[in-house]
């Protein structure tokens, strides 16, 4: 057993935080901060350079820049959170100490001995190969053996966040079953193992082939595994991002799920509806049969779809709900107007939600279509799903978690509130504006990683229509404001750890960390739906999908025919 | 409670389901199974159908049977390079060599007409994005993908590399064109 003294309780909010495992979450938070800032640097560069009127870097330096970028802010950024997401999801609101610290230590100084060292092999010039890494086209070994180091250590991790919920459970830390932020974690812990186990199958042999111990490794074969993993590795960050989502629900409004049943089936949608989604990459490759790919993108009826839009409806409504038990119960959509537009915690899970659902959510679908895919494959519409989805969505959770660990787990008051207001508004408009002008120059055909579309110096080139050039000039503009709204993130969560005026660890502070938890939603809402505003807007939602998707359709008749 | 706690309720999979929530899994599950029904009905009215038809092959075979090709059909060259531009009959197999950092070589098909587009890679992964017509295929080693193509209209194609492949991928165009 744990001695008391390895545990604080926060005076405001009275979780219970095991000391070693705090000391673990604030490591993991802050090396995530780090990794997102240099990303984001990178990713200025490259937005330069895709912005025709600009065109910053020269063409090897564009595509060194591109794979650090991809890989900091996608694999380092994300995992190295979402690790600190599952401490505390595990230890600080199970009231457990965390199972095996030492361990866990070790997970976080592999996962950062494999990102420096990644970042070492890409610098160096000769692993210029994206993220993707596709074989046969080769890159340092040490390029394959740091992301191992970096996958084993977040394999630690997640074993460490299992470990600690069977601490919980044999030493009764919790009664009945665990929280529904922790169950959404644990979709992701799950997922998670899946997920790097494959890319430890592929990056494996790939390694072995580098150093030339094996002669071939399919290309076919690559692209499978890998997505296996690449694709699969989104699902841990949407799980992760829709545990934040509820957890933001309950501290900023007190708002329990509008059912338990539903929000956990929904999870577990996730679970056991995504184990080959990488059919959504190989949907235009040779010789994979289109029952395979049909079956395999859908489960014949999308399910992990459905669970999407499931939390899609959950997470607003019990947020609708709670406020209109506090008495903004008025017509349709009181409780949105009066809702917390300056705090940004919620306007940040806010966007992310809108951002993520119409923008992230819709085009997925629509591009992970087995025929539609032949009009988008490879184009730069494919970063535009993703800017939507992980940048802006995933990121933009995270970033509202963060406001709301700086009080609560790092004690210190946030400086420049003034800023931080505006923050997540400045960041969720640049990359909405990213991935939607990113979507528009695809769907006219513009390539992804690709350093000059008017083809200079070609034996041949190619005229895009003005429309893509004055696109992705659009979009070098929302680059320029995104990457102000992560900057400002940056800066306000950097200067308030470092300058920050400490917060008493016994003394509850003048404002509310956390708001008392609504009971029941007894009596409110209109007729017998207690969350009908929430309802309209999932209802705009969907006449959006629909008619996007069969525009789509549209597109994909006009073209040649193909069989 | 919140979603921070345990759920109050210990049985809480015998609470009722709120209402907004049932109706709203309805329209999403029927909105899911439209989606799913569209895939399989394209494939029997739709005229954008992957065959899926393709074999293992190499480099060197895959090259061979193309030079055949260019050996029968072509018409000019174009370029310094020289490119031949191949003119081969309707109906027939037609191979499109990728490499770095070509596609080689150029065809001139008539429109409204069909032929049988052999692709593969003679080293790394490359991405036949066929523009205007904003055709998308991903090309590899070791692989011949055959499609069945139809053009809709007469005009000059280019086919851009949309795979990155290297220091030269930007610059990796070739062109189709498409005569009435
Ligand atoms: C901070 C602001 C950001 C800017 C300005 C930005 C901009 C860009 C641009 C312009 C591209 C190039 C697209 C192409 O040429 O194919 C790109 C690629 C990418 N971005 Fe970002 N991005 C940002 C943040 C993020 C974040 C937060 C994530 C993930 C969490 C992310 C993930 C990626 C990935 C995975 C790629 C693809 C790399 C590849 O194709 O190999 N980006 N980004
Ligand atoms: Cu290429
Ligand atoms: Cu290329």
């Amino acid at each position: 057993m744990a001695t008391t003294t390895e545990f604080r309780t926060c005076p405001d909010t009275g979780l219970l935080f095991h000391k070693p495992a705090e000391k673990l979450m604030k490591a993991n938070a802050v090396v995530a901060v780090v990794f997102l800032l240099v990303g984001g640097i990178l990713g200025l560069l490259v937005g330069l350079t895709r912005w025709p009127a600009v065109h910053l870097l020269g063409d090897s330096d564009f595509y060194l820049t591109l794979t650090a970028h991809g890989i900091n802010v996608l694999i380092f950024w994300i995992i190295f959170f979402e690790i600190a997401v599952l401490y505390f999801t595990s230890s600080t609101l199970l009231k457990c100490r965390l199972a095996t610290p030492r361990m866990a230590w070790l997970g976080f100084a592999l996962m950062l001995i494999g990102a420096v060292a990644n970042n070492i092999a890409v610098f160096q010039g000769n692993s210029s190969v994206m993220f993707t890494s596709y074989v046969p086209m080769p890159a340092d070994p040490l390029f394959y053996l740091s992301l191992i180091l970096f996958a084993v250590g977040a394999l630690i991790g997640c074993f460490v966040f299992l470990g600690t919920l069977v601490v919980a459970r044999a030493e009764r830390t919790y009664e009945g079953s665990i929280p529904l932020v922790t169950f959404g974690a644990l979709t992701a812990a799950i997922i998670a193992i899946f997920t790097i186990a494959s890319g430890a199958i592929i990056l494996i042999p790939t390694f072995l082939w580098s150093v030339g111990l094996i002669s071939n490794v399919d290309p076919i074969m690559y692209r499978v595994i890998w997505w296996a993993f690449g694709h699969s590795s989104q699902q841990i960050n949407v799980a992760a991002m829709v545990a934040v989502w509820y957890a933001v629900a309950a501290v900023g409004f007190g708002a329990k799920p509008l059912s338990e049943k539903v929000s956990r089936a929904a999870f577990l949608l996730y679970i056991l509806f995504l184990q080959l989604a990488s059919a959504h990459h190989i949907l235009v490759d040779p010789g994979i049969s289109s029952t395979w790919k049909i079956f395999n993108t859908s489960y014949a009826m999308y399910l992990a779809v459905l669970a999407s839009m499931i939390h899609g409806l959950t997470v607003p409504g019990s947020i609708e709900a709670a406020q209109r038990k506090r008495g903004f119960n008025k017509g349709l959509f009181e409780w949105l107007r009066k809702a917390p537009w300056g705090n940004p915690a919620f306007s940040g899970v806010f966007l992310s939600l809108i951002i993520f659902g119409f923008l992230g959510g819709i085009s997925g679908v629509v591009m992970g279509t087995e025929q539609i895919n032949l009009i988008i494959h490879n184009t730069i519409y494919v970063p535009g799903h993703f800017h939507a989805t992980v940048a802006a969505g995933t990121t933009l959770a995270f970033m509202a978690l963060t406001y709301w660990l700086v009080p609560v787990l790092f004690r210190r008051d946030l400086i420049m509130a003034g800023l931080a207001k505006w923050q997540p508004y400045i960041f969720g408009i640049g990359m909405s504006g990213v991935a939607l002008f990113m979507m528009g120059a695809g769907t006219l055909g513009v390539p992804r990683r690709h350093w000059d579309i008017a083809f200079s110096g070609g034996a041949m080139t190619h005229d895009f229509p003005t429309t893509a050039y004055t696109l992705l000039g659009l979009m070098g503009v929302s680059v320029v404001l995104a990457v102000i709204g992560g900057g400002l993130f940056v800066l306000i969560i950097v200067s308030s750890l470092l300058f920050g005026k400490r917060k008493s660890m016994t003394q509850k502070s003048a404002e509310s960390l956390i708001v008392e938890p609504v009971t029941s939603y007894q009596g409110v809402g209109i007729g017998k739906m207690v969350a009908p505003g929430t309802f309209v807007l999932a209802l705009v939602f969907l006449t959006a999908f629909v008619l996007y998707y069969f525009v789509n359709w549209k597109y994909l008749s006009e073209t040649w025919g193909i069989s | 409670m919140s979603t921070l706690a345990p759920p109050s309720e210990r049985l809480w999979w015998k609470e009722p389901i709120e209402k907004v929530e049932i109706l709203w899994i309805a329209i999403a599950l029927s909105w899911g199974i439209v989606m799913f029904i569209m895939m399989p009905y394209w494939h029997v009215v739709g005229k954008q159908n992957l065959s899926n038809e393709a074999y293992k092959t190499t480099p060197e075979a895959f090259q061979k049977k193309a030079q055949a090709m260019v050996d029968k059909y072509t018409v000019r060259t174009e370029g310094e390079r020289q490119f031949p531009v191949v003119r081969p009959p309707a109906g027939s197999d037609i191979y499109m060599v990728a490499r770095l950092w070509d596609w080689w070589p150029i065809f001139e098909l008539e429109n409204g007409k069909s032929y049988r587009l052999h692709l593969s890679s003679m080293d790394w992964q490359h991405g036949f994005s066929l523009q205007p017509a904003n055709i998308n295929l991903q090309v590899l080693p070791g692989y011949e993908m055959v499609v069945t193509i139809t053009p809709n209209k007469a005009g000059e194609y280019s086919v851009v590399c949309n795979e990155y492949c290297g220091i030269g991928h930007h610059k990796m165009v070739g062109k189709i064109y498409v005569k009435e």
